[in-house]
């Protein structure tokens, strides 16, 4: 049979990686750790290198440690810039990572995060707990049921003879996403100019303004808790999407797979618009860029979206807080910097797909 | 290996089935093919083989894993050759685990088996039509399966391509003791391959028999609905028969 293709090639069974390839991971976890070290030291009280390396020194329970540095110093790094960091970090891993599985298993390059409703669904919740006056504690649990019941409310529209198709699911997100708009619109409406307007339209816009310690040591698990599995279950996202049928064919029980990752990826969703409002264009470019980065394998693809969401998260952070006196929201920077770049992208994507 | 008993399906009730009341079995290293015109039920028939379609009557028993060979396969993703074969171990990789080595080697085996080797790093969408049929069939091959069901495996293959097609499923048939499904036009695949043929005629019509008793004249004019001749001539020291559509003018229903 073989007389039917071209004989010849050599054939590597363990690892068909190339030159360049190899080192794509070790230069997104480089890159990862340079970002991290900008988001640390740059901003409007600037932190010298030296200190960051002590201070690190001493949580390590090397040097001295708090003791070799300026009070301010160690108080804005560990304060408020390491827990910024965190945040900045999990949610751009979280969004991206979430926005590289989904068009995995809608089979879709134009999805993100925010079409299957959830982002809205949050975004209501907050907006209404702050309409309400409800304490943060309150906006947290508001954002993840309302979620999580936009997801609900997906299913529910998508079901046909039992079943959800792709196409199905895709649409009522559409149709999910675009009541709750409406609702937080209304919320936005309703709510008193003087006084709580500001505070919505500005958690709306996202920001990490208010990290804090305590958030950090809630927000890390829970991203983790959800952004985990979905790591865990990259060759299943594969076969995912492959469609359905192709699929079922290949012994799949394809919608509790299928679910699971819904909620997986509703908790990340949620979360992150809980603590930093609605941050687009994260779920939607870094996985085109890491796409093609490592290729349209998941087993890369999800870390490499992971690292790569993580980094620019931090390096748009950096930016919305350094470059003008005051901080520019994270959902515009985004936009500037994502709209560009997927262009970008789209002009230079193979013909042979994604 | 397959076992049905009075199968049937239709697509909604007050329809007319597509196929009723079809028994047939079938050992290991058996070959069937599923003749008829479009629309009379091959590939759903295949489906349902695949456990991709519910019969609405009857039984199907596969003893043996089954490797579905789609006729069109398309994804908006540049997955590798050797991305596609893998996917071929989907049910033996847990849900939170990853392919081990025994995995890859298992793909890999099955790209060599298929000659497909030097492709195994190219992007499935690039491969023409019969290459990536071939990476299909080592799909199913890297999923250990025992029955093949092949849905028109030649039908977008040039003549040579066809007959090494032929000659492959053939030998994973005696070779490796595979049982074959596989629907086509041809009647000439039918001769050449197949042990036994299901025609299907529509309207809840199907006959199961050898495929000496089913490829005739008389039963394929029937079937297609247009005169068909039968054609014996000598080949390579045997005695070749071959049934060919003789285009005369078309019997309307």
């Amino acid at each position: 049979m073989s007389a039917l293709v071209k004989e010849n090639a050599s054939f590597d069974a363990v690892d068909h990686r190339v030159g360049p390839q190899r080192l794509v991971m070790p230069a997104l976890v480089a890159l990862l750790f340079a970002t991290a070290i900008a988001a640390l030291s740059i901003g409007r009280y600037s932190v010298s290198l030296f200190d960051l390396v002590t201070l690190a020194g001493g949580w390590l329970g090397l040097g001295e440690g708090r003791a070799a540095v300026a009070e301010p110093v160690w108080r804005v790094v560990e304060l408020v810039r390491v827990p910024r960091m965190l945040i900045g970090a999990f949610v751009g891993a979280g969004l991206a990572l979430s926005g590289a599985v989904l068009q995995g298993v809608f089979r879709n390059p134009l999805v993100d995060p925010h079409v299957i409703g959830v982002s809205s669904g949050a975004a209501f919740g907050g907006v209404l707990a702050i309409l309400l006056g409800l304490g943060a504690m309150a906006l947290w649990s508001m954002a993840f049921a309302l979620g999580f019941g936009a997801l609900v409310l997906v299913v529910l529209a998508s079901r046909k003879a039992g079943r959800s198709s792709i196409l199905m699911l895709v649409l009522s997100g559409i149709v999910v996403s675009a009541l709750f708009s409406a609702l937080v619109s209304l919320a936005t409406y309703l709510a008193d100019p003087n006084d709580t307007l500001p505070a919505i339209v500005f958690w709306l816009m996202g920001s990490f303004a208010s990290a804090t310690p305590e958030r950090a040591f809630y927000m890390v698990p829970i991203v983790a808790l959800f952004a985990i599995p979905l790591l865990m279950m990259r060759f299943r996202i594969n076969i995912l999407s492959l469609g359905d049928e192709e699929a079922r064919a290949l012994g799949l029980k394809v919608e509790p797979s299928r679910w699971f990752i819904l909620c997986c990826v509703t908790g990340i969703t949620a979360a992150s618009v809980a603590n930093s409002g609605i941050i687009g264009w994260v779920g939607l470019v870094v996985p085109h860029f890491a796409r093609v980065l490592v290729g349209p394998d998941h087993n890369r693809l999800l870390p490499a979206a992971a690292l790569l969401g993580a980094s620019f998260m931090l390096a748009v952070d950096t930016m919305a807080r350094s470059l003008v006196a005051a901080e520019i929201p994270l959902g515009v920077l985004t936009a500037i910097v994502g709209a560009p770049v997927f262009m970008l992208l789209l002009h230079r994507t193979r013909s042979e797909g994604w | 290996m397959i076992e049905a008993r009075a199968v049937g399906f239709r697509y909604a009730a007050h329809t007319p089935f597509l196929f009723e009341d079809l028994s047939f079995s079938l050992d290991r290293g058996q070959t069937v093919v599923l003749l008829g015109r479009n629309g009379r039920g091959k590939t759903t028939l295949l489906k349902c083989l695949a456990g991709l379609a519910t019969p609405t009557a009857g039984t199907i028993r596969c003893s043996g894993a089954v490797g579905y060979v789609p006729q069109q396969f398309a994804t908006p993703f540049s997955y590798s050759v050797r991305d596609v074969v893998l996917m071929g171990r989907a049910r033996h990789v847990g849900l939170f685990s990853n392919p081990t080595a025994r995995d890859r080697a298992l793909a890999a085996d099955a790209i060599d088996l298929v000659g497909l080797r030097a492709f195994a790093e190219r992007a499935i969408g690039t491969l023409s039509g019969g290459e990536r049929q071939l990476a299909l069939i080592a799909r199913a091959l890297a999923s250990e399966a025992e029955i093949l069901l092949l849905d028109e495996p030649a039908s977008a293959l040039d003549f040579r391509n066809q007959a090494l097609m032929l000659a492959m499923l053939k030998k994973l048939s005696k070779e490796r003791g595979l049982t074959i499904v596989m629907t086509t036009h041809e009647p000439t695949h039918a001769l050449e391959i197949a042990d036994r043929a299901i025609l299907l005629h529509g309207a809840g019509r199907c006959h199961e028999s050898s495929i000496e008793t089913a490829c005739t004249e008389e039963r394929l004019s029937e079937l297609y609905g247009i005169p068909m001749r039968q054609l014996t001539y000598s080949a390579g020291g045997r005695s070749v028969s071959n049934i060919v559509a003789s285009y005369g003018p078309v019997h309307s229903e």
